[in-house]
Parts: structure tokens; sequence; C-alpha cells
């Protein structure tokens, strides 16, 4: 009996449920749909910037298959005679050549470099600003310090794919772009001839550098990437989205829409919103005319050379440099001038990697947090962030010094100048002006609870007075404004004990306690408003 | 968006009036006035409540999806329509190629409309009721890790590596040494640096060849105020290391009056004002090319580096370390410039050994 039912239950199972019973006795998907389909994701517009990183990310992995179908990863030398007519007869690396195929010869061809480059621009910069969303927000604590790493990473391997994916072509731009990063390795001490000499299998340029990138550029660093991509998206199902803080929403809850079907039809639509956009924008804007720049040659330079933004500040850094060279005894030469920028350039990003465990270290926090911080809430950590993006705009101005000179008609010595004093003066000064601004934005907040919102309306009382009307905020309104914890320093311990015997304070604990203090002593946080002075002032004098 | 519906599509509960009931948000003077008022209710859009509205939404939803399918049609008729030489100009980007232009816009609404079919669809038809899920902390139980440190120092045990210090002791060294050997299979990615760098083609008796002409230089060609690119006599466009050595053996050639000269070996190396200097910047390895005629600086284009060609062209701003390398010159008994010997110093960037 019971066979037959099995029997008929089968029969009328429809189709779509029997593969995936076939799936589920094979992978277990039912178990991981179980805890995923209705997944919920809070909704807020900065969640999507990482949506955008993910998105052209595979737009670029899309189109970069293609290209390399084409693509002769090779430095020998031809002579054009390809459909690009200015060029004919010009000597030029296979590299150049196929590119111009690719630009010129195959249909199509040249949308989809177009679309390639223009996504690398945007997951670029989509990372860097969810990176900074990320940083502002606090989204980084405790349990996401790792997923932080991840995403730093990334953004890191990110530069250095989209350095050696536009050095490929070997046109004459990105040809420069190459020798500088030679003459930066060159200036390495001790080692520096050697590396040089086995990156380039010999003297600058060889016959063995495009084809060696080739393979960093579509095998290696993508590799890498991939694996990284999957365990920060595989982190942030785990861990949960944060979210920012409201009515109804703890830490203890996410609160939004499911996966299936609200997320599922506008995550999945935003990246054919992503695409598209990427699509019409390289139809409209040519990026990386390399049949405008002419093939490398070693001796031949054109003005105005710029790498790609994201590689910017650090030519700012090796453009501003004083050319400091120091010859020691023994023949030996330390070239400053190069090597101090290469040197302070993964210093200028690993300054913002390693703040999350900076600040989990001056707090002593070791609680989990997915309610999000408004960044006024944390006047330090958003200077501190804001100091960083200034510092970083001052050495992309740097890298673009000549540009700068010629269309604001400055002098380049002048702006050279303002870069190197700007370095060390801007991000103190942007410091501390964001810092008060946050300070007041605090200030007003607490305003705005005791006293409610500015109405706009006038009202003449029966004496003559005028007054404002303030309307009382709503208690979600309320929650939201004052449901921070305001942190009190860390201290160091008593000077002494309880016997009045010297007590040593290890000298760790005292700079702890001092940066604690910095963060979260005097001046750096307005007392938010209490419920029992809010409730003083709405119950007694009325409120204006 | 403005046309709400007659009444009668609304039922009851969905009216204004009924719904301010549910949650007025007024503080209970004796709890927290700060207190979390829980989640708010649902507010309903004119989809939920209206039929009609909610028609609407589906069929742009549908019309999006559409015109995406009849871009794709229009991208495939561009493709087969369009030669891949055509150009067109196009109000306001100029002009552009027609197939380019055509495949990216076409492309750009097809996926577009896609995307804005399907967010259109969830913001408007889906549900929109916000859903409380619980987390739960990220770290395990006490329970759970005292069992998973029993299991590991349990597994610790049965595999005596604790007490069997040789084997552990060994497999450390064994699996520190293994990566030697890939290590080792690195070194033929290129040669040792030796003495290369600091050599180029020239030596005495090389002509100077002018880059643009290929013709050997003359005293004569080189007035004041010009500037002209070198290369070695014998270097041709197609040897296949022509790029390495031109990479060294550039040179810039510019004539200034001898009485302006004021580096006295400058003066020695010149010949008739005529000085001859490594185009290589020595900052980072650029071609310098930006001369001045007037002060007879030339400015590397890369980094800005500046030097000054009447006094050694020593570097008088930005970031290059020291001076432009000259080369010795001199004229031969049929009347051209040669080289009197090579580079007396490395040219190009700064490294370790230079000196």
């Amino acid at each position: 009996m019971s066979t037959t039912t099995a029997a008929d239950n089968r029969r009328k199972a429809p189709r779509g449920e029997r593969v995936a019973d076939w799936a589920d006795g094979r992978l277990g998907i039912y178990s991981l749909a179980k805890t995923n389909m209705r997944k919920i994701f809070p909704d807020h517009w900065s969640f999507m910037l990482g949506e955008v990183a993910l998105y052209s990310f595979i737009i670029i992995i899309l189109t970069g298959v293609y290209l390399t179908l084409f693509f002769v990863p090779s430095m020998s030398e031809v002579e054009y005679h390809g459909s690009y007519v200015p060029m004919h007869g010009i000597r030029m690396s296979e590299a150049y050549a196929s590119t111009l195929d690719i630009s010129f010869d195959v249909r199509g061809g040249l949308l989809i470099r177009q679309i390639h480059h223009w996504a690398a621009l945007v997951f670029l910069a989509a990372m860097f600003v969810h990176m900074m969303r990320v940083f502002f927000t606090g989204a980084f604590r405790k349990p996401r310090e790792v997923n932080w790493l991840f995403g730093f990473l990334l953004f890191v391997l990110g530069m250095f794919t989209g350095f050696t994916g536009y050095s490929l072509p070997d046109d004459l731009l990105s040809g420069t772009g190459v020798r500088f990063m030679e003459g930066a390795i060159l200036s390495v001490p001790v080692v520096g001839t050697y590396l040089s000499m086995f990156l380039f299998g010999g003297e600058f340029p060889g016959h063995d550098v495009i084809p060696r990138f080739f393979s960093i550029h579509v095998l290696l660093l993508p590799g890498i990437m991939l694996g990284l991509l999957v365990a920060h998206l595989i982190l942030v199902f785990y861990h949960k989205h944060t979210q920012f803080p409201g009515a109804g929403k703890t830490n203890k809850n996410v609160v939004g829409m499911p996966l299936l079907p609200v997320y599922m039809a506008k995550a999945g639509g935003f990246f054919f919103l992503v695409f598209g956009v990427i699509a019409a924008l390289s139809a409209l804007f040519t990026i990386n005319p390399i049949w405008a720049l002419g093939p490398y040659r070693a001796d031949q330079v054109s003005t105005g050379a710029q790498p790609d933004w994201y590689m910017g500040f650090s030519e700012g850094l090796i453009r501003a440099m004083p050319g400091w060279e120091v010859v020691l005894p023994g023949g030996y030469t330390l070239a400053l001038g190069v090597f101090v920028p290469l040197m302070v350039f993964p210093l200028v990003l690993a300054a913002i990697a390693v703040y999350p465990f900076i600040e989990s270290w001056v707090t002593g926090d070791k609680r989990e947090h997915h309610i999000l911080d408004r960044p006024r809430n944390h006047p330090v950590r958003t200077g501190i962030g804001a100091a960083w993006i200034s510092w970083y705009l001052v050495m992309l101005i740097g890298g673009g010094n000549d540009l700068f000179a010629i269309h604001f008609h400055l002098s380049i010595n002048a702006v050279t100048w303002f870069v190197r004093i700007a370095f060390f003066v801007v991000p103190v000064l942007v410091f501390i002006a964001t810092k008060r601004i946050c300070l007041g934005l605090q200030r007003r907040d607490r305003d705005k609870v005791l006293h409610g919102r500015e109405s706009g309306i006038i009202k003449r009382l029966p004496h003559g007075e005028f007054v404002e009307v303030h309307e009382p905020l709503s208690q979600e309104q309320l929650h939201t404004l004052t449901q921070h914890e305001q942190r009190k320093p860390l201290e160091a311990g008593p000077e002494v004990d309880e016997n009045g015997v010297k007590r040593k304070v290890p000298r760790v604990q005292k700079l702890r306690a001092k940066l604690s203090r910095g963060f979260y002593g005097e001046n750096t946080q307005i007392p938010k408003a209490t419920p029992e002075e809010f409730k003083e002032i709405s119950s007694g004098h009325g409120h204006h | 968006m403005s046309q709400t519906g007659s009444n009668k599509d609304v039922s009851e509960e969905h009216l204004p009036s009924a719904r301010a009931t549910e949650h007025d948000g007024t503080v209970e003077a004796a709890g927290n006035p700060f207190a979390d008022p829980g989640l708010p209710p649902h507010e309903h859009r004119v989809q939920d409540i209206d039929e009609r509205a909610a028609k609407r939404s589906e069929r742009t939803v549908a019309l999006l999806f559409t015109v995406s399918m009849l871009a794709t049609v229009a991208f495939i008729a561009s493709y087969v329509i369009f030669p891949i030489d055509k150009i067109i100009y196009v109000f306001p980007v100029g002009h552009v190629s027609a197939l380019n232009f055509s495949l990216g816009l076409t492309l750009g609404v097809a996926l577009f409309c896609i995307g804005a079919g399907a967010v259109h669809w969830a913001r408007t038809l889906m549900s929109d009721v916000e859903v409380a899920d619980e987390r739960h902390p990220i770290e395990a139980e006490p329970e759970v890790k005292a069992k998973v440190m029993a299991d590991f120092r349990q597994g610790a045990a049965e595999s005596a590596i604790g007490r069997r210090k040789l084997i552990r002791n060994t497999m450390f060294g064994a699996l520190a040494m293994v990566p030697l050997s890939g290590v080792v299979l690195l070194r033929d990615l290129g040669p040792l640096p030796e003495d290369k760098l600091r050599h180029t083609l020239w030596e005495k008796g090389k002509l100077l060849v002018n880059q643009n002409t290929n013709e050997p230089l003359r005293p004569e060609d080189v007035v004041v105020g010009s500037l002209t690119f070198a290369k070695p006599e014998g270097l041709e466009d197609d040897a296949h290391d022509f790029q390495s050595e031109i990479a060294k053996a550039a040179l810039m050639i510019v004539r200034i009056q001898p009485e302006d000269i004021k580096d006295k070996r400058e003066l020695d190396w010149s010949h008739e004002g005529i000085v001859a200097f490594s185009k290589i910047c020595t900052h980072v390895g650029c071609p310098v090319s930006l001369y001045e005629q007037q002060t007879h600086h030339v400015l590397c284009p890369c980094h800005q580096s500046t030097f000054d060609l009447t006094d050694g062209a020593r570097v008088i701003f930005g970031p290059a370390g020291h001076a432009l390398p000259q080369l010795r010159i001199g004229v031969n008994k049929d009347g051209y410039l040669e080289a009197l010997g090579d580079f007396t110093e490395p040219v190009g960037p700064s490294f370790w050994e230079r000196g």
C-alpha cells in the first residue's frame, strides 16, 4: 500500500520539486535554503555600495574572459597592417597590435574593452566608498573585523589588478607607468637591481614583462580576489547585515525584508542596472584610447601622463617627495626620493586597515555590535576617517599637479609645495574641523530631543513676545536620537595602591588610557539628553 | 501616481481614520520617554490597497521587460547593419564609431530595463512588510567550546605530537624547508644585474644618429634653441633588443652659447656649445623631453623634475636625486658628431650599487 502512495506522490510532485529533491539528496540544499531563502536584509541606500563593487567585479570577469580570446600577451615586434590607417607600417608589440585589432577589427571588441576598463574604475571607486561607509558607521566592529580585512585586501589587490591590466596594451602611457614601477623597484636598498632583473627578465623593458603581467592579471590576482570575495560574502551572510538604529531595531534582531522575493528582485535587478549604466557609459565616453597614444617606446613620452585614479595617490607621493639621495660610505646609493614614497604608499593604506583593531583595543569593548553608529556620535573616529580621506585627496592632487597647474593657471612649483605642506597640515585641520562639526551635530540632536523640532511657525504671545513653535518629536525619533551609548575613557588604574605605595602601571596601560581619554575624554562628546531632563522640560514650563 | 482610486476599492481597515489608533506615538509619562516603541505599523502603498494602481505597476514592469527585449533585437540589428569603420556625429559626444555607440546604448538599455523592471516590481508589488529576524551570538556556547577543546586535546594526545618531540621538530623542519624549492625555481626569472646598468651602447667613435631622420648629425645640424634626440650609430629600430638599448642610450642634444655654460666640465665635454645629455630622467626613468629654449631648462613630463642644461644638468626642482649624465662628444675627421666614450656614470634611476 505504502509503495503505491509514494509512487502517487512522486507522480504528483511538480517537475521543479522533483529536481529540487534530486539536488537535495546529493547537496543538502533544503537545509541551506531553510536558513537563507527568507533571510532578512535591512534596507538603506548606503548598503548598495558594496553591491556596486560586487557587480562591477562580475562584469570585469565576464568582459575580461572575452578579451583574452583576442588579446595576444606578447612583446614580439610586428609591423602593423590592420584597419587603423594612421598606424600603418608602425612597429609595435603584438600586445599593442592585438589591442588595436580588438578596437578596430573585432565587432563589439571596442565596447567590451571599454566596459572592462570602465567597470574597473567603478569597481575600485565602489570599494573605496563602501569601505568609507563601513568605517564611518563603525560596521567594522566585532564580529566583523576579519571581514573588514578581507574587504581591505580586495581593495589593495584590486589596485594591482588594475595596474597590471592597464599596462597590458603596451601603449606609450601604460609603458611609462611600468617604467615608473621599474624606477621605484630599483630604489629598494640592496636587492633593488635584482628584483628589477627578475621581474623584467633582464633589463627594462625586455620581452617578458607583458606576458608575466598577463598571468598575474588574469590568473593570480583575480583568483585570490575571487576567493576573498566568496569569503567576504559568506561572512556577510553568517554575521547577518548591520542595521541603522531606529524603532524596533535592536542589537539582537535584524529588521528588513526577505531575500526571496524582495532582495532577489532588488539585488538581482541592481546587477542589471549597474551593467546597463556601465555599458551606456562605455558607448558615450571613450576611455583609454590607446590608438591615440601610440605604441610604447622607452625613449618617448607624452605630457599629462596620469595613472588610473586609484593609483593617483601613489603618483602624488612620488611627485611631492624632495629628491633626496644619499651616497653611503662604500659607494652605495640610497635613493630616498623614490624609496620613501614607495614605503609610505603601503603605510597610507595600512593606516586605515589597522584602525578597527586600534579602536577595539582603546575601548576594551568585547561585545558584538550590529547597530550602526551615526558618525556624529563618534567624533574622534569620524575625524580620523575624514582626515585620512583628506590625506588621500591631497596626494591625489599631488599626482595631478601638472593638470592642476595647467587648468588653474598655477605654477607647478607652487602646487608641488602646497602638496608637500598640505600632506602634514591638512589632515590635522580636517580632523579638528570634523570633530567640531560632529560635536555641533550632537548639540543639535540634544536640543531637538529636549525642545522638539523647529517648526518654522512664529507665534505671537499676548504680551507681544514672538516665539517659534517647537514640535515635540515622536517616540521613534526620540529613541533614534538617544539610543547610542556614550563611553567613558578607560583608566590606567591609580598611581598608588591602597597602602599608599607607588604602583607600577605598565607603559602600555598608560598609553591605552591616554588614547582612551583622547577618544572618549573631555571635549569628545556632548552629554546626550537624559529622560530626567526631558521629563522636567516637557512637564514644567512648556517648550519653546 | 497621484491617482489613488475611488473609495470603494479601499477596504475600511486601510483608511487613515482606522489606522490612526494603531500607533500614535504618545509617551506614557511614567515610563522611559526614550524607550524603543517597537516596529512602526506597516504603511500600505497605493498598490497594496488599489488594484488599479497595482495593475499599472504590473504594466510598467512588463513594459520595461519588453523594452529590454526590443533593445536586444536592436543590438543584434546594429551588429549586422553598421560596418565597423563607420564614424558618425552624435551631439554632444562628437564623432564616434557608429557600431560602438549603437551596441553600447542598446546593450545598456537592454540591461538597464531588466534591472529597472525587477526593482520596480520589488518596490511596488512585492510585500514590503518589514520582518524582524533574530540574531544569535557568533561565539559558541561554553558547552560547545568545552567539547571542542576536549576533542582537540584528545586528538592531540592521540597523535602524541607533544610527547614525541623528535617527530614534531623534524616535521616542522621539513615543512619549513620544502618551500625553498619553490624559491630556487624563481632564480631563472632573469639574469643577475652585474654591471648591466652601468653600460650603454655608446663608445668612442660612435656617431650620433638623429632619431627622426636616421642620419648622422653634423654640428651645423644643431642650432641654438633646438632640441635633437639621438641614438648610437648601428642601433636599428627593428633590432631584437632595441627597446632595452634605447632605454639607456637615448640622447638629448642642444646647443648653448659656450659663454652661457656655467659648469666647466660640461664645457670641456661639449663641442662648440653642443652638449649631449642622457634623455632618461634620473628620478624613475621617464624620457625627459620638455625643453625651455630661453633658460635651457628641461622638464620631465612625468614628475616635473627640472634640470638646468647650462649647469651640468643639475636638478633645480622636483623629485630627481641627481643630475642627468653627460656624454662627452667631439667631431670626427669627416665632420660628424661622435661620442668620445660611454657615459661615465649609470644613466636613469638611482639604484643601490650606483655609488
